[in-house]
């Protein structure tokens, strides 16, 4: 399904990152949107948040942690990448920002549920 | 076509009828992409067109995609890329396609050029020569991206060069960079105001597949780094 | 497809950002114990100056660091050019500034409906 061109963990690293950061800016308006409900329909906001307490609301806010968790940290590889010396463990750095944001991911849920 | 464990099925790109063919091409013993194509054009289809030169992995005139990588065919043994006894041979990728597995390398030229990756002497024969350390941090630098023999494998790697008709690509930046970190040549502001452009360097995403696939491995997205933390200096100025 | 000075803002934005997000984060994580509710929220971030410049700050990067990213997006995938491109990069990064500025207005100035 991966083009055998694309099948190395660098590009995964560039493919996680475009389509995290696509989601995030997709999610963006909607999340600014529902804050601003508060100005108009306060009552909305309050049920919003009702409703967010279900398991399902709580998993996917997981999900989205987890995609800011890989966008930022990836990111920060990129900038590092771009403007410090260059280090050949970009493989390793890629694999830790997976990592580090599952892990934040998990603090998130862990926090939200409890 | 019968695919017995003595005979190979390879399918190759044909110009004229505009899809893969299938070959059935006999096993031997160390053999190669190169040798497999030269097979082909020898004792089954001798209009097939292809390039080599060297077959000796130093010139990269036989670089074709092989299941979908680019790679130089001569230094490409079969048993390490074949897919249950099969193999897809097609022209080099981004490149417009002359016949067969030949392409037009014309637009990578043109890119190195556009690129201004072309060195710019500072000296005549009449001046003293410049001294270079050979392990100063520029000439280290330059000479790790050097051995660039413009195959275009790399070129053919490359999404963004997929994505983006303008994008310089790989190669022309690689050059560029080396050139930037040679402190005989005289041509860096030209050259960094054609590399940060619509098509320059900025348009790398660091996918690394230019690395990934260089023969010689050239690192290509660190030069590219380099490249983007040249002209941020010059922002910053 | 960039320039230097669209790879600098966007860079740039990104630095900005890297203590934002992992300030919101944090925040997200400690004040979603317990559940979440609109007064909960309000309580802690109306009238505050500093909440008002933290988001402002992060909703302003956010809504350039967005907008050139998707601008990249659309130029690669669907070839989107000239002033088609410039017309999608000012309206993404306006729309999501007024979106967020807005529900950071309501979030931290205005009286609130509760």
């Amino acid at each position: 399904m991966i083009s055998p061109h694309r099948s190395h963990s660098l590009w995964f690293a560039f493919i996680a990152h475009r389509l995290s950061g696509l989601a995030l800016a997709v999610f963006l308006p909607v999340h600014f949107y529902v804050l601003a409900l508060v100005l108009t329909d306060a009552s909305t906001l309050d049920g919003f948040l009702q409703w967010s307490k279900n398991p399902l609301v709580k998993f996917a806010e997981f999900g989205l942690v987890f995609l800011l968790g890989i966008h930022i940290f990836g990111g920060l590889r990129l900038l590092a990448l771009e403007f410090l010396p260059w280090s050949p463990r970009q493989k390793t750095y890629a694999a830790l920002a997976v990592a580090g944001a599952f892990i934040l991911a998990c603090g998130f849920l862990l926090s939200a549920v409890s | 076509m019968s695919d017995d464990s003595k005979h190979l099925e390879v399918s190759v790109w044909r110009s004229d009828v505009a899809r893969y063919e299938s070959y059935s091409v006999p096993i031997q013993d160390s053999q190669t992409v190169l040798d497999v194509v030269s097979w082909i054009q020898q004792n089954a289809s001798p209009d097939l067109s292809y390039r080599y030169a060297c077959r000796v992995g130093m010139c990269g005139s036989c670089a074709m995609m092989v299941n979908g990588e680019p790679r130089w065919t001569c230094r490409t043994h079969v048993n390490k890329v074949l897919k249950n006894n099969k193999m897809e041979i097609a022209p080099l990728r981004n490149l417009p396609v002359v016949k067969d597995l030949v392409t037009d390398m014309d637009p990578f030229f043109d890119k190195w050029v556009e690129a201004k990756s072309v060195f710019q002497s500072t000296k005549t024969r009449h001046d003293e020569m410049e001294p270079i350390l050979p392990d100063s941090p520029k000439r280290l630098a330059a000479s790790d991206a050097i051995e660039c023999i413009n195959c275009a494998v790399c070129y053919a790697a490359c999404d963004v060069v997929a994505a983006n008709p303008d994008y310089l690509g790989p190669a022309a930046l690689n050059r560029a960079w080396s050139l930037v970190n040679d402190v005989r040549d005289g041509g860096y502001e030209a050259r960094m105001e054609a590399i940060s452009g619509g098509g320059g360097c900025h348009n790398c995403h660091s996918q690394s597949s230019c690395a990934q696939y260089c023969p010689n491995e050239l690192n290509p997205t660190a030069s590219i780094a380099g490249l983007k933390r040249e002209t941020a200096k010059g922002w910053l100025r | 497809m960039l320039n230097t000075n669209l790879y600098m803002l966007q860079r740039i934005t990104a630095l900005i950002m890297a203590p934002l997000v992992l300030g919101h984060i944090a925040v997200m994580i400690y004040a979603a114990r317990g559940g979440l509710s609109a007064a909960e929220i309000l309580s802690r971030t109306q009238g505050s100056v500093w909440w008002m410049l933290f988001y402002g700050t992060f909703v302003a990067a956010v809504s350039i660091h967005a907008a050139i990213g998707l601008r990249v997006i659309v130029f690669e995938i669907f070839k989107l050019k000239g002033a088609g491109l410039v017309l999608f990069t000012w309206a993404t990064f306006i729309g999501l500034a007024f979106l967020g500025f807005r529900a950071v207005y309501a979030v931290t100035i205005a009286g609130g409906g509760l």
